[in-house]
């Protein structure tokens, strides 16, 4: 399996050399890994695919060891500061899907941060390849209102079905019952 | 490792999403199909959807199961979940990080230093920051006894849903030792906050080694009554064996994690695998099964109680003396003792108590293996002293998919054992 992945780390190599000798083009050439951007995030392994490249990735990453997905979650990015760690040519977006893969055979762990942007909350999913991510496909589905194309069952899983809104959310309004001290003349 | 390769994997995945195990229908659908008779190919029986739970005495919690039923045989099913759900995600965006180690340990509340373990390695990753040994070897012992108390319960609720109710007494007799240690050391029986981040709350109290050791000479006289009373016995071993059967290929497929994979066979342990803490430091088999079955899954509980003692009884024999917590003064509070005569000390306490401490830019996924398998904290941090997200990878949550697979084809009577045998614990489920 290390022989099959080591050509993708050439290719990482390869890109890095190509930015030495053109050094007039202005966008960084982003270091890549299995094709797509990485990045490194305390030292675990963080690729960035686009949304057409997400499926296809995962697939091939299958096909190298990684036989397990072991954790998929949404982040709503909304207000956050303008360091979000991506590579270059990753253009930052509202949503995030953050999926664990896990090989066991030589013991390491990739994730995959996959933008999705807030006009059009949707992305492929990753059943046919991992029938494990039917409940946490639809979890995100019901925290963040992202939907994920092909998911054989896209309902609400954790909030009623006849829910409105999405609440993890940064823009969702957290309910408050307002504390009554005694003698209070206001709520506060 | 494993005999495991992409064709039988592969061959796993086409049954798992083809096959039709999962009944996928809303509320409302399998409330209108209830009682129907769909006619069949083959004209067999009758074909009914039933409903079961979210309050029954063996669904653990609130697990709600819609079945469909072909006379006695379920033919699909469907978990329902979601009726504990608290937004304990979303609460979490609103505690600092030194507040949210209370928030966590209310998930799983069998294992609840699992969740503040995992909770705390993750803000630590992202701190930078190393626990001192001493620190970390009390983590190690409090996680193993942890797992042993939830074994312990999972014996007990396992014999009580297939009838050996006495065992419902034995179980939680044991478990009590556990927890009367941990009562002594943080102060409560359940829900902790003792591991931290930056450390543990407090020091071992004076004495523990005994009190530990008298524990662990009571216990496996019990285990062995335990064996008597369960493990030999035939009527036991006719509800289990052969009830409830996965292969490997199918748990990976479907993200099965602990005692559920290592059921088929399959040796993964992340404490021996992506070793964390000072598990490289101690000795301990990890224990895998053969069939897969509910006996399986309930053999290899039993024995892992067995390897947390050998865990336990290395700690006490290697537990270094030194500092529980990092003396990092950002994150760490001054002693109590400093408070009363220290101005500066005073105002530091009130700091981190209330405003918190500030965790640098980024996003970490931390995992160890808790009773139930992996779990996972992936926190992303915006530079505030409160999370911006926190999402725990819950095993139950995950290992809750194998169910209708589980329960096809199965009889009714053993949808009880096999619930049993994937031990969920609904408060990490719907968090």
């Amino acid at each position: 399996m290390s022989d099959a992945e080591t050509p993708s780390i050439d290719d990482a190599e390869l890109a890095e050399e190509s930015v030495e000798e053109v050094p007039e083009e202005e966008l960084p050439q982003p270091e890549l890994l299995h094709g797509v951007p990485v990045s490194e995030s305390r030292g675990q392994v963080v690729l960035h695919p686009s949304r057409e490249e997400y499926v296809a990735l995962v697939a091939s990453l299958r096909e190298l060891g990684y036989w397990m997905c072991i954790d998929l979650c949404g982040v709503d990015y909304l207000g956050y500061g303008p360091n979000r760690n991506l590579p270059a040519g990753v253009a930052p977006e509202r949503f995030e899907v953050v999926v664990g893969l896990i090989s066991h055979s030589d013991r390491s762990r990739i994730r995959l941060r996959v933008q999705v942007p807030e006009s059009d909350p949707q992305l492929a999913t990753l059943f046919q390849i991992h029938p494990s991510v039917e409940n946490p496909e639809r979890e995100v589905f019901d925290m963040f209102g992202i939907s994920f194309d092909g998911h054989p069952d896209m309902t609400r899983i954790l909030m009623p079905d006849e829910w409105v809104g999405h609440p993890l959310r940064k823009d969702y309004e957290l309910g408050r019952i307002p504390v009554q001290f005694k003698g209070a003349s206001t709520a506060r | 490792m494993t005999s495991t390769d992409l064709t039988t994997l592969n061959s796993a995945r086409d049954r798992l999403t083809s096959d039709g195990s999962v009944l996928r229908l809303s509320e409302t659908e399998a409330e209108q199909k209830s009682g129907y008779q769909a006619p069949t190919e083959e004209g067999l029986g009758e074909r009914m959807i039933m409903n079961m739970g979210p309050q029954h005495p063996s669904t653990h919690g609130v697990l709600r199961l819609v079945l469909e039923m072909d006379g006695e045989t379920i033919t699909r099913s469907k978990p329902v979940i979601g009726y504990l759900h608290t937004g304990m995600e979303k609460t979490g965006e609103e505690l600092t990080y030194l507040q949210g180690a209370t928030n966590v340990t209310r998930m799983d509340y069998a294992a609840p230093l699992f969740n503040e373990l995992v909770f705390s390695l993750a803000v630590e990753e992202l701190l930078g920051i190393e626990v001192p040994d001493r620190g970390q070897w009390i983590r190690m012992l409090m996680s193993e006894l942890n797992r042993m108390s939830s074994h312990l319960l999972f014996m007990a609720t396992n014999g009580m849903d297939l009838g050996a109710v006495g065992m419902m007494l034995y179980g939680w007799r044991e478990r009590e030792e556990v927890l009367r240690f941990f009562e002594a050391v943080t102060g409560l029986r359940m829900n902790h906050n003792y591991i931290r981040p930056g450390g543990v709350a407090a020091d071992l109290p004076g004495g523990w080694e005994e009190e530990l050791s008298a524990i662990l000479d009571i216990i496996p006289d019990r285990l062995a009554e335990f064996d008597l009373l369960m493990t030999g016995q035939p009527i036991w071993r006719d509800r289990l064996q052969g009830v409830g059967v996965i292969t490997a290929e199918e748990a990976l497929s479907l993200g099965a994690t602990g005692p559920i994979l290592r059921s088929t066979g399959y040796a993964w342990d992340l404490r021996r695998d992506q070793p964390y803490l000072k598990y490289d430091q101690v000795e301990f088999d990890v224990i895998a099964g053969s069939f897969g079955d509910c006996f399986d899954r309930y053999s290899i509980r039993l024995a892992e109680i067995r390897e947390s003692m050998r865990i336990v009884r290395q700690i006490i024999e290697k537990m270094p003396e030194g500092d529980y917590r990092v003396q990092d003064k950002k994150v760490t509070p001054p002693p109590r003792a400093r408070i009363d005569e220290s101005m500066e000390a005073l105002i530091h306490h009130f700091k981190i108590f209330t405003e918190g401490f500030k965790v640098p830019e980024g996003e970490v996924y931390v995992a160890v293996e808790s009773p139930r398998g992996e779990l996972g904290c992936y926190i992303v941090s915006d530079g505030s002293s409160k999370p911006f997200r926190m999402h725990i990878r819950g095993p139950s949550f995950v290992n809750l998919q194998t169910l209708p697979h589980l329960m096809k084809d199965s009889f009714l009577a053993d949808t009880v054992a096999i619930i049993s045998s994937v031990d969920p614990i609904m408060g990490e489920i719907d968090r």
